[in-house]
């Protein structure tokens, strides 16, 4: 099916390889689009998704495989390039330019102002004023904006990347009717969501990536999800034995955070939660779902617009980073860039929440510091001479200092956020045995991953979120990657929750 | 009518602030007058021109420290031209010499994405032994008639014609620029490079054309070093600092995007006429520069809280 040349294929990309120095992003991704078809592109986070988008778009070069459009083989090196030859996407981020007026981003991209207008129109937004500012608008406006003209601009193939994230309800419908239309007018749609009701609403067939290549190609219809879910997850690679969980008496006394109701524009609207002390609790979401806002508002970077948030039962609301530490919140972010000193060595690193600590002003002391910096290094097992800057270390080890000086301070509350992305397995599992160790150690630990099957690994339970909402509760015994996944992608709202 | 108002509120802001300090240089020194604005439209000409310069590269995201350099090595080439050529044609070929030392610093900084900051600072140097090549010493000519275009009043006293020449200049380049879509493209890299890239902006040459077009004000600033002083000159003068200066209190916003050419080059009549008054009013000199600080941080601080009340109220 997926390398079957058809001679009704608007678009038709077929064994698309490219690989990221030693990571190989994708393998053999296929796709192809008649005329009249909107195909879903599905896979689970790092399935390589966003990599073939940038392909189609041109916004990346593939080192192998073809990318035919109306059967010519097509010029897509740079994004003007496939707009020119009729491959039109609206990205998840609005491509407007903020300093510009409306009327002269369509200059921009020569699009002609009455198709524009009336399609804005037709998708329910009103009093178009063409001399507007586009950073003065609302981002829901300039996502339709950005729908509106990609519209109008005639498309053979148009892309949409989670074109309804962050949208109401009722400016989906009408998204979803207009695309509808665009392709029984005679377009090819190839249409990215991680929402199956919309995917089961609009799209005639669903593409499948898993690890870098198309391993499905199915017709929508009653009970697919299952069949999807199946094929995004696949048969996985083992990560190591399940975490010996000890949790029996974790659940009782005052919580460490008490979480209800949490809002936080623009994508959080209500989440609810309890994480005690020597407790792991995992967040499971797909991307975009909310989980940014909920980490910025524990730690500090950005209010919550509702909700309220208890601290050893006192409600807190942080206006700044230096309050949640105050509390105890200590925030680990998905990129190691942004937490470690990359030109200091592993021993100031692992040092640093140690001195920043320090109350009295004055020299620090060394030898103190020498002592747990060699207990840190000795547990973390970092296969390094400690003296050497931390940037020369693998992306794995520099997120076990990352962790693992936690360990060394001693640390009340830890988030983390995603912190084995990209990193091999063996590291992985080493990061495991560390996340129980702090929650040994009577820390709270909140650990939000992309990768389901790390859940059972490291976490005694799971709250899923979806849409900016809390829709299941899981227990790590029950969560096992298929019940994740399905919760992920709201099928189970009627679950545990 | 009003929308206009608001897109130019800064430049017009500026305006009436040089209409005030105008007054106040009469009221300081009543003598002041059409031979005083003469002399400032004069004084004012290769600051102008490098503003010019410096702001098309600011609008599209960039800077560019070796705006003097290159005027250094338009001012020498064509006063050394004039020895042996008519004016005319050594003033197109010293403009086409500025338009490619531009491309070349945008070349530059597209090709090999070194950081816009350190390959200028580079080519500063480079432009700068490129000038003392050609010229070792200040020397050369100019043609006479060359120096009489921005001498006096034009038509009416009390239009200087340095100022008439610099106006048709600048527009002559800059109008029909910023209404074609190369001018919409500079806008909209300076702004948001990935969102212009995705629009289908050819980016990096966008970012060589302005850079070009940079290398052209720049010709022209050492053009009119050349004809105020009727000899080429090797040795950059002080016009980066100012330009950057003028550029900033022009509304022109570092980091791209914002701005125009008709602000700086108010800005650049503003810092010159509180050069005069202060002369004028007998303050040391060396208070002078300390007061052109103050008033720069002032003057772009009281902007920005402007900005900002009007953004809330939108």
């Amino acid at each position: 099916m997926t390398d079957q040349t058809d001679a009704r294929a608007l678009l038709d990309a077929s064994g698309v390889a490219k690989s990221f120095g030693a990571v190989r992003a994708l393998t053999d991704a296929s796709l192809s689009v008649n005329a009249g078809e909107v195909v879903a592109l599905m896979g689970a986070n790092g399935a390589g998704k966003s990599t073939f988008v940038k392909i189609l778009t041109g916004a990346l070069r593939p080192d192998r495989g073809r990318v035919l459009i109306r059967g010519q083989e097509a010029r897509v090196g740079s994004p003007a390039e496939a707009r020119a030859s009729g491959l039109v996407p609206v990205y998840q981020e609005p491509s407007l330019i903020p300093d510009l007026t409306v009327a002269e981003n369509l200059r921009l991209t020569d699009t002609p102002v009455d198709p524009f207008r009336a399609y804005v129109d037709d998708l329910g937004i009103a009093n178009l004023r063409l001399g507007a500012l586009i950073h003065s608008l609302p981002l829901a406006t300039l996502r339709i904006f950005d729908l509106a003209r990609a519209l109008a601009s005639d498309p053979d193939v148009l892309l949409l990347d989670e074109m309804t994230a962050a949208l109401p309800t009722d400016l989906v419908e009408r998204v979803l009717k207009v695309v509808r239309a665009r392709a029984d007018a005679g377009s090819g749609v190839i249409y990215i969501s991680h929402r199956f009701t919309e995917i089961s609403a609009l799209c005639d067939r669903a593409v499948v990536l898993r690890d870098g290549r198309t391993v499905g190609d199915l017709a929508i219809e009653e009970g697919v999800e299952d069949r999807v879910v199946e094929l995004m997850l696949g048969a996985r690679i083992d990560l190591g034995r399940r975490a010996g969980l000890a949790h029996a008496e974790a659940r009782t006394g005052t919580p460490r955070l008490k979480v209800r109701n949490l809002a936080a524009a623009p994508k959080l609207t209500d989440v609810s939660f309890d994480l005690h002390p020597g407790e792991v609790l995992g967040v499971v979401a797909l991307e975009g779902q909310g989980q940014d806002e909920l980490f910025d508002v524990l730690s500090g970077f950005r209010r919550a617009t509702g909700g309220t948030l208890e601290v050893d039962g006192t409600p807190e609301s942080f206006g700044h980073p230096a309050d949640a530490i105050a509390r105890g919140l200590t925030f680990v972010p998905g990129d190691r860039a942004h937490a470690l000193l990359a030109e200091r060595s592993v021993r100031e690193n692992i040092a640093l929440p140690f001195a920043a600590r320090i109350r009295n002003w004055g020299p620090l002391k060394l030898r103190h510091e020498r002592d747990r910096v060699a207990h840190a290094i000795e547990k973390l097992q970092i296969d390094t001479r400690a003296q050497g800057e931390v940037r020369r270390l693998s992306g794995g080890n520099q997120q076990k200092v990352t962790i693992g000086r936690w360990l060394a301070t001693g640390v009340e509350t830890l988030l983390l956020f995603d912190p084995t992305r990209g990193i091999d397995v063996r590291t992985k599992r080493q990061i495991y045995p560390l996340v129980r160790e702090l929650a040994a150690n009577r820390s709270a630990v909140l650990f939000y991953t992309s990768e389901l099957e790390e859940v059972p690994l490291a976490c005694d339970r799971a709250v899923v979120i979806f849409n900016g909402r809390t829709v299941a509760e899981i227990d790590a015994s029950e969560a096992d990657e298929q019940t994740l996944m399905r919760a992920a992608y709201g099928l189970a709202e009627e679950g545990a929750a | 009518m009003s929308a206009i108002l608001r897109a130019h509120a800064w430049s017009i802001g500026l305006a009436i602030l040089f209409l005030a300090l105008l007054g106040l240089a009469k009221v300081i020194q009543p003598s002041f007058g059409i031979t005083g604005l003469e002399s400032l439209a004069r004084a004012a000409l290769p600051f102008a021109f490098a503003t010019a310069a410096m702001a098309v590269v600011v609008i599209v995201g960039g800077i560019d420290l070796s705006v003097a350099s290159m005027m250094a090595v338009a001012s020498v080439t064509a006063a050394v031209l004039m020895q042996t050529m008519p004016a005319v044609p050594a003033i197109v070929i010293t403009l086409a010499a500025g338009a490619l030392m531009g491309a070349i610093n945008g070349g530059l900084i597209v090709v090999t994405r070194v950081p816009d900051i350190v390959a200028t600072l580079a080519m500063l140097f480079v432009w700068e032994g490129v000038a003392l090549l050609i010229l070792n010493a200040p020397g050369g000519t100019a043609a006479d008639w060359l120096e009489n275009t921005i001498r006096g009043s034009f038509v009416i006293p009390g239009l200087p014609k340095a100022l008439v020449l610099m106006t048709v200049c600048v527009a002559v380049v800059w109008v029909p620029l910023k209404r074609s879509k190369l001018g919409l493209s500079i806008y909209a890299t300076g702004s948001h490079e990935n969102a212009a890239f995705r629009s289908g902006v050819a980016v990096g040459k966008t970012r060589i054309a302005a850079y070009a077009v940079c290398g052209l004000f720049a010709a022209m600033g050492g053009l009119s070093l050349t004809m105020l002083t009727g000899i080429g000159e090797p040795v950059p003068g002080p016009y980066l600092m100012a330009s950057v200066a003028a550029v900033v209190l022009g509304g022109v916003v570092l980091g791209g995007g914002i701005g125009g050419l008709l602000g700086p080059i108010i800005a650049v009549f503003i810092l010159r006429i509180i050069r005069t008054i202060l002369t004028l009013a007998a303050v040391d000199p060396n208070v002078t520069t300390i007061v052109e600080g103050t008033i720069m941080v002032a003057v772009v601080m009281l902007g920005a809280l402007v900005m900002m009340r009007g953004r809330e109220t939108v």
